[in-house]
């Protein structure tokens, strides 16, 4: 016990309340509800579709990243399934060297929009929590839903579940 | 006679020690998760050789008379 010395007590506690301050401080990831940063001016490489009044699925991954892998035939169906309803798929590839990125893409042959963070600069400002990581927007561009990694059959069903909630909900431009 | 530390002492000295211990908590002190590429490397896995690491471990239970030394409990009397 450490009640009978007030001294190390009024230590100790100033010490756990600086360490949790530091440590709220140093997360700054995009939350729910949150306005999702814009794609553009972000140095990002390839063509960034309009999101504008659209449900999207923005999606981060890498080559070295093997459930990044798994996860692209999936995105491609829910692309495909959704995609006269309005949502929009967009793959946001973090990988240092061009030619990975584009291996990758050349191999999985996406039918979704892929751009190239190679600054890094994109995936910094969100603060993924792992890799893949996908933020599902809704129409006026905030985050309702997030997935961190990719977990196969469940991860689909969330996705499309939540899509179809998005998609459902009244139009609203952004 | 013992003194009390002051209460500047004690200020100080919490800042020092909230100083330190907040580089543990600054996302520049970790490898980010879109960092890991060397990390996700297969030369960084362990047991990246599997046929190779049983047939060290073959061998050096044979030399040491240590069944299962490396993994399972038990000690290095072979009688496990």
């Amino acid at each position: 016990m450490v009640t009978g010395n007030p001294v190390p007590c009024r230590m100790l506690w100033a010490m756990a309340f600086t360490c949790a301050l530091s440590a709220a401080v140093a997360s700054g990831q995009v939350k729910l509800g949150a306005s999702f940063p814009a794609l553009s001016g972000k140095g990002l490489t390839g063509a960034v579709p309009d999101t504008r009044g659209r449900v999207a699925i923005i999606d981060f991954w890498a080559s070295w990243c093997a459930p990044c892998k798994a996860s692209f035939p999936v995105y491609c169906e829910i692309q495909r399934d959704f995609l006269k309803d309005g949502l929009v798929v967009i793959g946001v590839g973090v990988d240092e060297l061009p030619s990975a990125y584009a291996a990758f893409v050349a191999r999985l042959k996406p039918t979704f929009a892929t751009v190239h963070d190679s600054r890094r600069l994109m995936v910094a400002l969100v603060q993924v929590p792992t890799m893949p990581t996908s933020y599902v927007l809704d129409r006026a561009g905030n985050v309702r839903f997030v997935h961190a990694g990719f977990h196969g059959e469940e991860t689909e069903r969330e996705l499309r579940r939540e899509v179809g909630e998005l998609l459902a909900e009244k139009e609203a431009l952004r | 006679m013992t003194r009390r530390p002051s209460a500047l002492l004690i200020g100080v000295g919490v800042a020092i020690v909230a100083l330190l211990a907040s580089g543990c908590a600054l996302p520049a002190a970790r490898v980010r998760p879109w960092e890991r590429a060397a990390l996700a490397d297969e030369v960084m896995n362990p047991d990246g050789d599997p046929l190779g690491s049983a047939l060290s471990e073959h061998v050096y239970f044979s030399r040491a008379a240590a069944s299962g030394g490396r993994g399972v409990g038990g000690s290095g009397c072979g009688c496990n």
